[in-house]
């Protein structure tokens, strides 16, 4: 019980913490920005390990937090094989694919003004759909390693990133296409010099999202299906033993490669689109 | 409007075109064998042999046979869309609305499912939105991890979930819920904090000299502000709710589209799996559509120019 109210003081405590961090304008510092939602996170982890202890929930319900840093400490090399097996073949492997084949359809598409107005309406369509269903077929057509898991991840993050790409490639003004043609520009030229570099904040937003929908195909189609290996196996059998502080280890190492991937692609865009409005502070 | 109809019917024809097409190297094997089993001459030599050969030099050497078997088999790779819409005609209009083969019992259990997440999920967003927008610490604490927990591929919690709330006594349709309304909670959330703040501090001050109080500073006008905000993430939180809840079902298997979807690939039923996938999709285009309507009928009772 002691531990419950500990938890309640440390909750309360923390918060108060925060509250007084963020009044008076001490808020613009830029260290008080970090600190805040550092408190945060260490406060939830902290109110969960001692809930967890103070109510005795049994580990096969809620594992502590330390219960599951010790089984990921434990199991880093299982761990490791998951991590390549489903994010480096499946996941990274399909969203390369996928984006690279929407580039070039997003290309065709823009050349040809009939394609757009028929794709597009289309693709807005595909990229609402719950295409995350058609992982069992892909499982059925290529079998149960990575190459079904990138076919499934191909498919998903094709639509959005053609959507997102033909959007930043409409986006210049008249003018500007204006002045290229009196440059004596050719079409390529002015793809290169103009529209690309134009198009890049939608590329990098469309990226955002095919990344984070990379992840989600790649483990969700294990579940149909998979080698002895995976994020996604580990989680279902894992999962069926009622070891959840594995199961939780291994979406730490989905939400690790998760993050990893979501922050590499946001420095590349503030490194390559630093001239963009949304960059500069 | 006409000008689009035009194009989108040739892109759609044009799939359709190359589905029909794509259905005979893949399903040539299966034709094949069956030819022969038949009694017809199949070129490429023995069963054994002709694994060795790819598919599309198995069509050239046997192109009637390939034809004729291509879209008409019982389990083939690739149903062909008639297959799949006769399949689903059979399994929507075919069997009583009750019975457990009924496409339209498992589309409206997913559906309940798929709605309660959504409502649940985005009224905590919009909850945890105005709580964003009016507490500073609430911001800089809980708004970092928001976004991060986006790069999460959530939806690997769900068989957890499911046999965690199995084991406290939580069956039904909840689980499902609970999977849906957390991919729903941050669509909202991060588009509810974005609508709460377009109000720029001119119109907060002009406000403000009319003596308004906060409340009637959120009610007036951050709160109208916010609702074409609103309307564009819930288009996309109800797609996503959708995802959570089919993915729910596959540990569930006590009906809905995943269930079905997961029964399809354990037996072979190709046509079955197609069948639940366009159930599926017809939910969710519908679903967006009619988010979509009521957007524009809001917007236009608010006044919004169209």
């Amino acid at each position: 019980m002691t531990l419950v109210i500990l938890a309640l003081v440390l909750w309360l405590a923390a918060w108060g913490l925060n509250g007084w961090l963020t009044r008076g304008g001490r808020d613009r510092s830029s260290l008080v920005r970090a600190l805040v939602p550092l408190i945060f996170g260490t406060t939830v982890l902290a109110v969960w390990e001692l809930l967890v202890r103070g109510l005795a929930v049994p580990p096969a319900i809620l594992p502590a937090p330390s219960r599951i840093a010790q089984t990921f400490v434990a199991s880093t090399g299982l761990l490791w094989g998951d991590f390549v097996q489903t994010i480096l073949k499946g996941a990274l492997s399909g969203l390369a694919i996928g984006v690279a084949a929407a580039l070039i359809a997003a290309i065709l598409v823009d050349r040809f003004d009939f394609l757009r107005r028929g794709l597009l309406p289309v693709g807005h369509f595909m990229a609402a759909l719950p295409i995350v269903g058609i992982a069992p077929i892909m499982v059925m057509w290529f079998g149960f390693g990575w190459q079904s898991k990138a076919a499934v991840v191909v498919l998903m993050v094709f639509f959005p990133m053609l959507v997102n790409a033909v959007a930043g490639l409409q986006d210049t003004t008249a003018q500007q296409r204006d002045l290229m043609r009196t440059y004596g520009a050719s079409y390529w030229q002015t793809l290169r010099m103009l529209r690309v570099p134009a198009a890049l904040p939608f590329l990098f937003n469309g990226l955002k999202i095919a990344s984070t929908l990379a992840m989600i195909g790649a483990i969700v189609a294990e579940f149909f299906g998979s080698p002895t290996q995976g994020v996604g196996f580990r989680i279902a059998s894992a999962n069926g033993a009622l070891r959840l502080d594995m199961v939780w280890s291994a979406i730490l190492v989905g939400a690790l490669a998760g993050s990893t991937v979501y922050g590499i692609i946001t420095l590349a865009e503030r490194a390559v689109t630093f001239w963009h409005p949304s960059q500069r502070t | 409007m006409r000008e689009k109809v035009l194009p989108v019917l040739t892109v759609v024809l044009g799939i359709l075109a190359l589905w029909y097409l794509a259905a005979i190297p893949m399903n040539v094997r299966e034709a094949l064998t069956a030819a022969e089993r038949a009694g017809a001459v199949v070129e490429g030599g023995s069963a054994t042999e002709r694994q060795q050969l790819p598919a599309l030099r198995l069509v050239l050497l046997n192109p009637a046979l390939a034809l004729e078997g291509a879209w008409t088999q019982d389990r083939p790779r690739l149903p062909a869309p008639h297959q799949v819409a006769a399949e689903l005609w059979s399994s929507v209009a075919g069997q009583p609305p009750g019975s457990n083969r009924s496409l339209l019992r498992h589309a409206g259990i997913t559906l309940g499912a798929t709605l309660a997440g959504f409502a649940i999920g985005s009224l905590a967003g919009i909850l945890l939105a105005v709580g964003i927008v009016h507490n500073r610490a609430m911001d800089l604490s809980v708004m970092p991890w928001a976004i991060i927990s986006q790069t999460i591929p959530i939806v690997a919690l769900a068989p957890m979930i499911v046999v965690v709330l199995n084991s406290v006594g939580v069956q039904g349709l909840l689980p499902k819920a609970v999977i849906s309304a957390y991919l729903s909670f941050f669509p909202v959330a991060v588009g509810m904090v974005k609508g709460l703040r377009t109000p720029d501090p001119m119109q907060i001050d002009l406000m403000r000299t009319w003596n308004a109080s906060r409340a009637q500073i959120f009610w007036l006008l951050r709160l109208p502000a916010s609702v074409p905000y609103l309307f564009a993430s819930l288009k996309v939180a109800v797609a996503a709710a959708l995802v959570g809840t089919i993915v729910g079902e596959l540990p569930i298997q006590r009906g809905g589209l995943g269930a079905r979807m997961l029964a399809g690939s354990y037996y072979g039923q190709t046509t079955q799996i197609w069948a639940a996938l366009v159930m599926a999709a017809v939910l969710a285009a519908a679903l967006v559509w009619f988010m979509g309507f009521l957007e524009r009928r809001t917007l236009r009772a608010m006044g919004v120019p169209a």
